[in-house]
């Protein structure tokens, strides 16, 4: 590490993340620490395996054309990951605050990524408002692949995007229907009009899952 | 148990009735539980079938209902208000119940409410723990839900996806061949196998963003059960550990989501030790109090409803007979809540 002490700028459940320096440049290093609360085998086995997915998730989104922070580097044993320091706005914050058409535009916009995304292959995994950036020229970063997976199953697609619907109706419940229905648009603009009618039939199947036997049974 | 000042004179009657358990409550309008009856349908083989368990309720109904007026010393005249779940459950159970209620409330001539079920079980876990705003890890044979309030609801931050926890150690549990006995469910018993056990087979842990799913944790455990290639008490232990660090873990994204200071651990699974040690492990890293529901609250109850129609009466709600048919995939966040600021 450089002459800066890493600062903790975020404690997530599953990973800290600071802000630090390495080889002269600004850089967040993630980390996965112990969980007290699990088993330290299974403890063990799900940082680890986190730790190196996420990366190679991360690299192929980047390939696929979605931005991402470059990856640094990938410290297993310390469950740590080094990667690029993306300057900028949580979507999560910009949301509620921006015009209309400027929110629907943004929600446009990550539809389109979570497109790429999915026509590569890739499932992010947990699609929140707080895992995208927005830097000052505009682009939208999309962080934290640690619960993604590679997958072209309509099952993985389907509740991806279900997450999206229900990050927006628990933390921007004033305009979740109309920024979700922007996602879709962006989202049909990269994969072809068939999927997208599977995706969104899916979408529909999770939401009526239900928790009670018997209704599940009669369908 | 703790309550605002005045109005104890008034009481309502709650009735409980979305799956397996018939219950009868009642509580004062100042949040005391003067009674909470329970009679349980045990299925002699399999899960709940909801025709046999609303057969159950029907014949019990009469019964329970007489055992708490017993118990609590009050007479039919009595009571000022009815409530009832009307949702989410198992068709022909909820039914019975709201027919119970609705036959109660038109021969007293006292307002009737519907309670949403979900709500109930929060409701009845801020009572009795003192918490005032968790979130709130609800976990039972019908649901797997972490919720939190914000803006005037109970909002959903994570849900299973498939199964409810509960559901997937009930079926995992008869196919080991694990009984209910003197008094303990067969879950219990899979707790107490878990703490015998200590090889952990790498079973699939499913967490999506705060979603979870159960239904391939399932089919993996039994597979291995039925290959018999490993002790039961092993697989237990895996089990529940997966199970259990998955649950923590989304409850953990929740409370560093919302920032709130309480956890409130309720359902049937709460009664879990180790869930609860683990639960509590993330509230302490958080600086959260950590609140477990007593069992006879945590549980399906009358009480709770009685306790959430008062609730829910005091803030303008009835629910007219003809709007009291039953809800059977009535969401929590569906549910407006005037009572909490």
């Amino acid at each position: 590490m450089g002459e800066m002490k890493p600062l903790l700028i975020k404690k997530g459940a599953e990973a800290s993340l600071y802000l630090a320096e390495w080889h002269d440049k600004k850089v967040i290093m993630k980390r996965r620490l112990p969980k007290k609360y699990r088993i330290s085998q299974l403890d063990e086995r799900i940082r680890s395996y986190r730790t190196i997915h996420e990366p190679q998730l991360m690299h192929e989104a980047r390939k696929a054309g979605v931005p991402t922070p470059i990856i640094f580097l990938v410290d297993v044993k310390q469950a740590t990951i080094i990667m690029e320091f993306i300057e900028g706005k949580l979507v999560k914050h910009l949301l509620d605050k921006v015009s209309e058409s400027k929110r629907l535009s943004l929600c446009v916009e990550i539809g389109e990524s979570i497109g790429r995304l999915h026509s590569s292959g890739i499932i992010h995994g947990d699609l929140t408002t707080s895992n995208m950036i927005q830097t000052s020229e505009g682009k939208i970063f999309l962080v934290d692949f640690g619960l993604g997976e590679k997958s072209k199953e309509l099952e993985a697609r389907g509740v991806d995007l279900h997450l999206m619907k229900r990050a927006l109706q628990s933390t921007h419940f004033r305009f979740a229907e109309g920024c979700f229905n922007a996602v879709v648009k962006g989202y049909s603009k990269i994969l072809d009009g068939e999927t997208v009618k599977n995706v969104l039939a899916k979408i529909e199947e999770i939401g009526r899952r239900g928790r009670y036997v018997s209704e599940r049974k009669r369908r | 148990m703790k309550g605002k000042k005045g109005d104890g004179g008034r009481y309502c009657l709650g009735i409980e009735s979305t799956a397996d358990d018939f219950g009868v409550g009642m509580s004062t309008f100042n949040g005391e539980v003067l009674v909470n009856v329970i009679s349980t349908y045990a299925a002699e083989e399999g899960g709940i079938h909801p025709r046999e368990a609303a057969r159950h309720h029907a014949e019990t109904a009469s019964k329970t209902l007489k055992e708490a007026f017993t118990k609590a010393e009050i007479k039919p005249g009595d009571l000022a208000l009815i409530a009832f779940s009307q949702g989410p459950g198992m068709g022909p159970c909820l039914r019975t119940g709201a027919t119970v209620a609705r036959a109660l409330a038109s021969y007293l001539n006292v307002p009737l409410v519907g309670v949403n079920h979900l709500v109930a079980h929060i409701e009845i876990g801020k009572l009795t723990t003192g918490a005032e705003d968790p979130v709130t890890l609800f976990v039972s044979g019908g649901s797997t839900i972490v919720s939190a309030f914000d803006a005037g609801r109970y909002r959903i931050f994570g849900e299973t996806l498939d199964i409810a926890v509960g559901n997937c150690i009930d079926v995992f549990a008869r196919e080991a061949g694990l009984r209910s006995r003197e008094g303990l469910p067969a879950a219990a018993t899979v707790e107490k196998l878990a703490g015998q056990g200590g090889k952990l087979f790498s079973l699939p842990y499913t967490v999506k963003g705060m979603d979870l799913s159960f239904s391939g944790l399932l089919t993996a455990t039994v597979r291995l059960l039925h290959e018999r290639k490993c002790r039961l008490e092993d697989l237990c232990h895996s089990f529940q550990e997966t199970a259990f660090s998955m649950l923590t873990e989304v409850t953990e994204r929740a409370l560093a989501h919302t920032e709130k200071k309480e956890v409130l651990l309720t359902g049937g699974v709460a009664a879990n030790k180790r869930l609860q040690s683990m639960i509590k492990a993330i509230a302490e890293e958080h600086y959260a109090k950590f609140c477990v529901v007593p069992k006879e609250f945590a549980l399906d109850n009358g009480a709770m409803i009685a306790w959430t129609g008062v609730l829910a009466y005091t803030h303008g709600t009835v629910t007219p007979i003809e709007r009291s048919f039953v809800k059977l995939r009535w969401r929590l966040d569906e549910v407006e809540i005037p009572w909490v600021k």
